[in-house]
């Protein structure tokens, strides 16, 4: 407080002679500035840090790693693929499952709840949104994992195991309880920027077809309809989330290094296998590889998150705050 | 026709209550199972003991907790700071194309996983420190704090009215010191609550620690050498086939959500008073 005070005294004598106070404002501005330049110094470190951690692999394994399908350090060999598969699989099975539930609570908390229910489910989702990585990990681990083994995967063979796609053993962790895990896990994400995205768009929309007589199921779909750039930038920020998601998916996909053929298969995801063997990896090629996909993780996700930021942006006009949602 | 667009409306708005109550159900389940797996184990043993060897019962996790506490007030006192001001600015003097920037990258930021920090965590202290430390883990947490703190400060900046800022440029304040003297002070139960809400969620963060400030079975305070967190504890006790250390996997567990999610619903109604207030 007193250094300011006797600035401050400074400053209003100043009122006589503009220039010095004119002076203190620009070093203010120049400061904060500086902490908001901040940011892209992180993000170029980050991006500093995983090229030169993966210049090694990058030189003597190059960019086929990614769809090399064996995963062996023993023998120094290096192919992502089956992690990539991995990827790719629990995170779109996210996708399948919690897009269509997202977008349906959305429409439900803009359009048709009651101002306290409304809330109840907006607060149950910021909830949900702030519960650790490890305790859905550790939940699907102990809770989830017996229910599948037990009850669906049974079921799921029985009744559908002529498709490969749900075709062997019921192991309880695997594809299918990751995606499951991860669908709870990026619903928040869709619901949230979902509800805000609808309520962004014009009301004039909905009156007008209600006026010409469409049912109010009618009219959300235009409404809907209005906010599907937004909606799809929701999903792949969601996407992105999935696809970095490293904690509640090691506990719950069974770290193997082969390729899942089937849902039920275990499996491990680019992100898992970093968490996995980065204290392990006792060579420095074993770590520059892990470090790649650690690279290739970090690329995809600022090209998604770039996109859906502008997605929704243009939907809303900057006005949503999706850091906090995200 | 009316007959089935009716039936159609009617199924349509039938299926967004069930996607809303679907939706909710997780929670409800996992708070259920934290509670009846964790709460039992729940003692002032928990808070105050170390781990204990295998085999032998009891023990608590004080010096994970105490970590947690250590690494994530290091990784706030640095984040806050910055991305408090980086807040001011983009509310302030953020009209231009720099400000825009900043905005855009602050939210791509926020979407880099985790583990990818965690590398780059590990590239930046760990290796040229040559050893893991909780200084490597305060880091990568500081870096996953940022976004969140520099987007909601400046919403909380802008709520505050145009009207206070005329009132003390028109007394004659500098524009720094209407910010800083009129402005800041009117935000800032906003600010601490949006701050904190950050560190919140950084406290539960796993991924990023497991190779910074890697975990440490023993009592250790020194900011260069590994130490415990609660997050990484939970994920050792969880994975070993032990059945006492994975119902003190889930007492943890509650305990950090209890940690998280109480700090974040308190700060949140307190955010609403200040908002309507």
């Amino acid at each position: 407080m007193t250094p300011e005070r006797s600035v401050g005294t400074a400053g209003a004598m100043s009122g006589l002679r503009p220039r010095p106070a004119f002076r203190v404002d620009d070093v203010y501005r120049g400061l904060l500035m500086a902490a908001a330049g901040v940011v892209f110094l992180i993000v170029f470190l980050i991006a500093f840090e995983s090229f030169m951690g993966a210049r090694l692999s990058m030189k003597t394994i190059g960019w086929s790693f990614l769809w090399s399908g064996e995963w062996d350090p023993v023998a120094d060999h290096y192919g992502a693929l089956p992690y990539v598969i991995g990827t790719l699989s629990t995170s779109f099975l996210a996708l399948l499952l919690a897009v269509p539930l997202g977008v349906g609570s959305a429409v439900y908390l803009a359009e048709l709840a009651s101002r306290r229910l409304g809330a109840v489910v907006s607060f149950v989702m910021e909830l949900l949104a702030a519960i650790p990585s490890i305790v859905f990990g550790i939940w699907g681990f102990f809770v989830l994992a017996p229910v599948l083994r037990t009850t669906v995967e049974p079921w799921l063979i029985e009744h559908f195991g002529f498709i490969p796609l749900f075709s062997g053993a019921p192991f309880g962790i695997g594809i299918l309880n990751a995606g499951i895990i991860l669908a709870i896990m990026i619903v928040p994400t869709i619901v949230s920027i979902s509800r805000e995205v609808l309520l962004a768009t014009p009301k004039s929309l909905r009156e007008a077809s209600l006026a010409l007589g469409a049912t109010q199921a009618e009219s959300i779909g235009v409404a809907l309809d209005a906010a599907k750039p937004g909606i799809l930038g929701a999903a792949i920020l969601a996407l992105g989330r999935a696809l970095g998601e490293t904690m509640a998916v090691t506990m719950v996909i069974g770290n193997t290094n082969r390729i899942p053929t089937s849902l039920l298969d275990p499996g491990a995801t680019m992100a898992s296998v970093i968490a996995n063997e980065f204290t392990e990896a006792t060579s420095p090629i074993y770590l520059s590889a892990l470090i790649q996909i650690a690279l290739v993780l970090f690329l995809v996700t600022i090209v998604m998150n770039g996109l859906a930021r502008l997605l929704v942006y243009w939907v809303t006009g900057g006005r949503s705050d999706t850091a906090g949602a995200a | 026709m009316m007959r089935t667009r009716r039936l159609w409306n009617h199924a349509v708005l039938t299926a967004c209550y069930a996607a809303a109550g679907i939706v909710v159900l997780p929670l409800v389940l996992i708070v259920g199972h934290l509670l009846g797996k964790g709460a039992a184990g729940l003692s002032l043993e928990f808070f105050t003991h170390m781990p204990k060897p295998v085999g032998e019962l009891g023990g608590g996790m004080a010096n994970a907790i105490v970590g947690t506490l250590i690494i994530v007030g290091i990784a706030g006192a640095v984040a806050i700071p910055i991305g408090v001001a980086a807040g001011v600015y983009l509310a302030e003097y953020g009209r231009g194309k720099f400000a825009a920037l900043v905005r855009y990258t602050t939210d791509v930021l926020s979407g880099i996983p985790s583990i990818v920090v965690g590398v780059a965590a590990y590239g930046l202290v760990v290796v040229p420190m040559g050893r893991f430390s909780a200084l490597a883990g305060s880091v990568a947490l500081a870096i996953l704090m940022l976004p969140t703190i520099i987007r909601s400060t400046e919403e909380m900046v802008r709520l505050v009215p145009r009207s206070y800022r005329e009132a003390a440029l028109a007394l004659g304040a500098p524009r720094w010191k209407t910010v800083q003297q009129v402005v800041l002070p009117a935000a800032r139960a906003g600010i601490v609550t949006a701050s904190m809400l950050a560190v919140a969620r950084a406290a539960g963060e796993t991924a990023p620690l497991l190779f910074t400030a890697l975990g440490n079975r023993f009592w250790s305070l020194s900011l260069d050498e590994p130490m415990a967190t609660l997050p990484v504890f939970i994920y050792d006790y969880a994975r070993a086939p032990y059945d006492d250390w994975n119902a003190q996997a889930w007492t943890g567990a509650l305990v950090l959500v209890l940690l998280v999610t109480i700090i974040s619903a308190l700060l949140r109604l307190t955010v609403r008073r200040v908002r309507t207030g």
